[in-house]
């Protein structure tokens, strides 16, 4: 069975490698966002004679990060299995002798990664070498604090696409239960992409609002990898951070789980 | 033992109506009334092992409704149901192994790969041997003479080519029972025939149980034996097509010519219409029987030439939606 | 006719009540999401440049109803390479006795975009309460013509966008970078920018000039770019040209290439 599971993730990976066009028109849209973030932080920052709790060089690499790595993030369901459960076809996918969260989860991290890896190695590059040759220093993105951060990243970098696919799979459960393309999965995103720090890194909202920011999941599908990148966590002393991506990535497992079950005994009743 | 038996199935939905108009439009907004329908109403039947089916009605007469609840995609409101002596919408994952389902207008290949990725992606869920599947593929490729399609990405297939592909999709795990959903709908004449004449085969050598639904006479004259009519939600109609014609239109026809002008007339025999030295003779066979009616006219009469005829299958089928609806 | 289509497009979406309603708020929060940020962004660091929030608050507001409004009233220039290229129902509407333009613009009257309306209104009508600004017919007139002329700008680049769509429909998310980049990037000040990115959206993509400039113009403030007062004061006339220009190059270019080719 695992077997189907990696095939499926791999022919979805053949899909989206097809839209080449797509990938530089994304590459080139989030140079464009990144530039203009940097420049606004660039402003902030500028007059500013206080410590800030996170460095500009600091904001200027997670910027760069969370353009790379933007596709990741969940704020867009899966086109093909959108279509499927708005004109019905959905039921469908009941003929075949699979589970279906599991499918769904496996085109799911395709979905979350494809694209991404796509995206990310260019921007990464211009990000780290174009813009440094070009006489760019501050606005490039720097190298890892350590190697250790940078290990300790790359843990943090899996459990945040694991966090992203488990919500982007309640995502498509909600789509099951609203029938519409449009609506809760508008908000969702909304919140997410906030929260999650990618328009404003966390570390710069007021500072009462922080224990809040902490205990949220969405810190981490960016906040918390990303600062472990730039040093402004100390990567061994990560640890409670990567357990929080954990115990949350679980807990939207068995809630996308359960209303997947409940809402396909739903279907399976009316229809769809 | 029957392969598929099927008793006392009811399904009801409930549908949501809509007013009419700008108010209608805002009163839903608020509340809605639902409505009642029974797409299904006291289904049965039961279908032995390598039987070839055709499954027939109106549209929106409970033809797919029975077709997901067969292929465990929708439960029944109640009713019973045992394919292969499992109950489809119970126990899914198991059952969907034995069958394979093609929905006209629908695909189940992968929109953006070439087919024969898609083919290796079912080969992986449905977990069939590399060997085996190989093997399969390759004669049911043949029989359906895809060849030169398999690299080709689903979007860029015509119709007709894609539910090719679809067919073989649906059979490389060899399921026991194939249920067809309209597959040659939309399709050209080619494809038509190479479908049906593909159906015919897998039914005849591999002993593949088919369900087929149609709007094609022409496909259920050709494919089945035995044919069960649908119409609003129960079943009007289960046997040989010869049964139906009887029952619905029970009707024969002569077309008789004869080598000069005559004058006929009988009471059980009415004339429908006269060319010249020709006659369409029409009779109810209970009452005369045809051989009957050819000696009499033999005996008193000229008879050049005898044709009997029967109305067409889409004649009968248009007269029972009639008179049903 | 234009009505007609709208009333339709209306009525549609109503009939999706739960969704309807959730569009709408979706919109709404999303944007006192994005509105959140900029204040989280105030509260850190006191102030940006020469730059008040309320100030920015007034940038904000204007670009963003004018945003709402082209937005919802140009869905079938923005789906157009999708819903109408790719489909081919793009010859239904060639083959119908109306105008193009006119028919394209009743796709659907996207009722989401009144969460985006109502917040950027909001955060408008608090900005000019909390700046002083007085309202005097001259003043409101000219704000009128401002978010006209925004509207139409930001119209413009959707119907770009759909004249693209006739070559390829594909990498078209590059436009993005005008649309919602252009609100984006005026919702501050432009003056906070580098020079090159500065000249490209006043010359090239003329946002600055129904944002920047004529915002300078209602709160009485000097440039610190410099720019003289007159070029301020005319600048909106650049959105209304803009999608001039835009039409043109949609019917005369665009729609000339896809009934010469047929494709």
């Amino acid at each position: 069975m695992r077997i189907a599971y990696i095939s499926i993730i791999s022919a979805r990976y053949r899909t989206l490698l097809q839209y080449r066009a797509a990938a530089i028109a994304g590459f080139v849209t989030q140079l464009f966002w990144g530039c203009i973030n940097i420049m606004v932080m660039m402003a902030f920052f500028a007059l500013s004679s206080e410590e800030q709790p996170i460095s500009l060089a600091q904001v200027v690499s997670y910027i760069w990060l969370g353009q790379a790595l933007l596709g990741m993030l969940p704020w867009t369901v899966d086109k093909e299995i959108e279509a499927m459960i708005l004109n019905g076809d959905v039921s469908y996918e009941l003929v075949r002798p699979i589970d279906l969260y599991d499918f769904w989860f496996c085109r799911t991290i395709a979905l979350r990664t494809a694209s991404t890896t796509l995206r990310s190695i260019p921007m990464l590059i211009f990000a780290m070498v174009v813009l440094p040759l070009a006489g760019l220093d501050n606005w490039a993105l720097d190298l890892p604090a350590s190697m250790t951060s940078f290990l300790v990243f790359t843990i943090s970098l899996f459990f945040a696409l694991m966090l992203a696919v488990s919500f982007t799979m309640i995502m498509h459960v909600v789509l099951v239960y609203t029938l519409s393309g449009e609506g809760i999965n508008r908000i969702l995103p909304a919140f997410t992409i906030i929260l999650s720090g990618n328009i404003i890194p966390l570390p710069l909202f007021p500072d009462w609002l922080q224990p809040f920011l902490n205990l949220q999941p969405f810190r981490g599908l960016v906040d918390v990898p990303f600062r472990i990148y730039t040093g402004n966590i100390e990567a061994l002393a990560a640890g409670p951070d990567i357990l929080h991506q954990i115990v949350w990535t679980i807990a939207f497992i068995l809630i996308g789980r359960f209303m997947l079950m409940r809402s396909m005994g739903r279907m399976v009743i009316q229809g769809g | 033992m029957s392969q598929i038996v099927v008793e006392s199935l009811w399904k009801r939905f409930q549908v949501a109506e809509r007013k009419p108009g700008f108010v209608g439009a805002l009163r839903g907004v608020f509340s809605r009334s639902y409505r009642e329908i029974n797409a299904l109403r006291n289904v049965g039947f039961s279908v032995e092992p390598g039987e070839l089916v055709g499954y027939i009605g109106p549209n929106g007469a409970g033809k797919s409704t029975t077709i997901k609840v067969l292929s465990g995609i929708l439960a029944p409101s109640s009713g019973k149901c045992e394919i292969n002596g499992l109950t489809p919408w119970l126990n899914r994952q198991q059952h969907v192994k034995n069958i394979g389902v093609v929905f006209g207008q629908r695909t189940q290949l992968w929109w953006d790969l070439p087919v024969v990725e898609s083919f290796e992606l079912l080969r992986d869920i449905y977990q069939v041997p590399t060997r085996d599947y190989k093997d399969r593929r390759d004669e049911l490729v043949q029989t359906m003479q895809i060849e030169d399609l398999l690299d080709t990405p689903v979007r860029q297939l015509s119709l007709g080519q894609r539910m090719r592909c679809d067919l073989v999709a649906a059979l490389l795990h060899r399921p026991s029972i194939l249920f067809l959903d309209e597959p040659t709908i939309g399709l050209d004449a080619v494809s038509k025939l190479a479908i049906r004449e593909f159906i015919r085969k897998l039914n005849r050598d591999h002993g593949v149980t088919v369900i087929l639904t149609t709007h094609d006479m022409d496909e259920i004259e050709a494919l089945c034996e035995r044919i069960i009519v649908i119409d609003n939600g129960a079943i009007f109609n289960d046997g040989t097509l010869e049964s139906l014609r009887s029952r619905v239109n029970p009707e024969r026809r002569l077309k008789v010519e004869f080598s000069e002008n005559i004058a006929f007339s009988h009471d059980d025999v009415r004339i429908v219409s006269r060319e010249g030295n020709t006659l369409h003779l029409s009779f109810n066979p209970n009452r005369m029987t045809t051989t009957g009616l050819i000696q009499l006219l033999s005996e008193s009469y000229p008879v050049k030439d005898l044709f009997v005829e029967n109305p067409p299958i889409e004649e009968i089928i248009a007269q029972l939606y009639e008179t049903n609806s | 006719m234009y009505w007609r289509l709208i009333l339709v497009s209306i009525l549609g979406q109503m009939q999706y009540k739960v969704s309807f309603i959730l569009n709408v708020t979706g919109q709404f929060v999303s944007t006192i999401i994005e509105m959140a940020a900029i204040w989280a962004l105030f509260t850190r660091f006191g102030s940006l440049e020469h730059w008040k929030f309320e100030e920015v608050c007034l940038f904000y507001g204007i670009v963003n109803i004018s945003f709402a409004i082209a937005d919802g009233l140009s869905s079938g220039f923005d789906r157009f390479g999708t819903e109408y290229i790719r489909t081919g129902n793009f010859d239904r509407i060639l083959v119908r006795p109306r105008g193009i333009v006119l028919q394209l613009l009743g796709h659907e009257l996207a009722l989401r975009r009144l969460g985006r309306l109502t917040q950027g209104l909001i955060v408008l009508v608090w900005a000019i309460v909390m700046l002083d600004l007085v309202l005097d017919p001259i003043t409101f007139i000219y704000l009128m013509i401002t978010i006209a002329s925004g509207t139409c700008l930001f119209m413009a680049l959707f119907v770009l966008q759909a004249t693209l769509s006739f070559w390829s429909v594909e990498s078209l998310e590059v436009m993005n970078t005008l649309t919602y980049g252009g609100v984006q990037t005026t919702q501050y000040p432009i003056s906070i920018y580098e020079e090159w990115f500065r000249k490209f959206f006043t010359f090239v993509v003329p946002v600055a000039c129904v944002a920047y400039f004529p915002i300078l113009v209602l709160l009485g403030k000097q440039d610190p770019l410099g720019s003289s007062i007159v070029f301020q004061v005319l600048s909106p006339i650049a959105g209304f040209l803009f999608l001039a220009f835009a039409i043109a190059l949609f019917r005369f270019v665009g729609v000339k290439h896809y009934t010469s080719t047929g494709s």
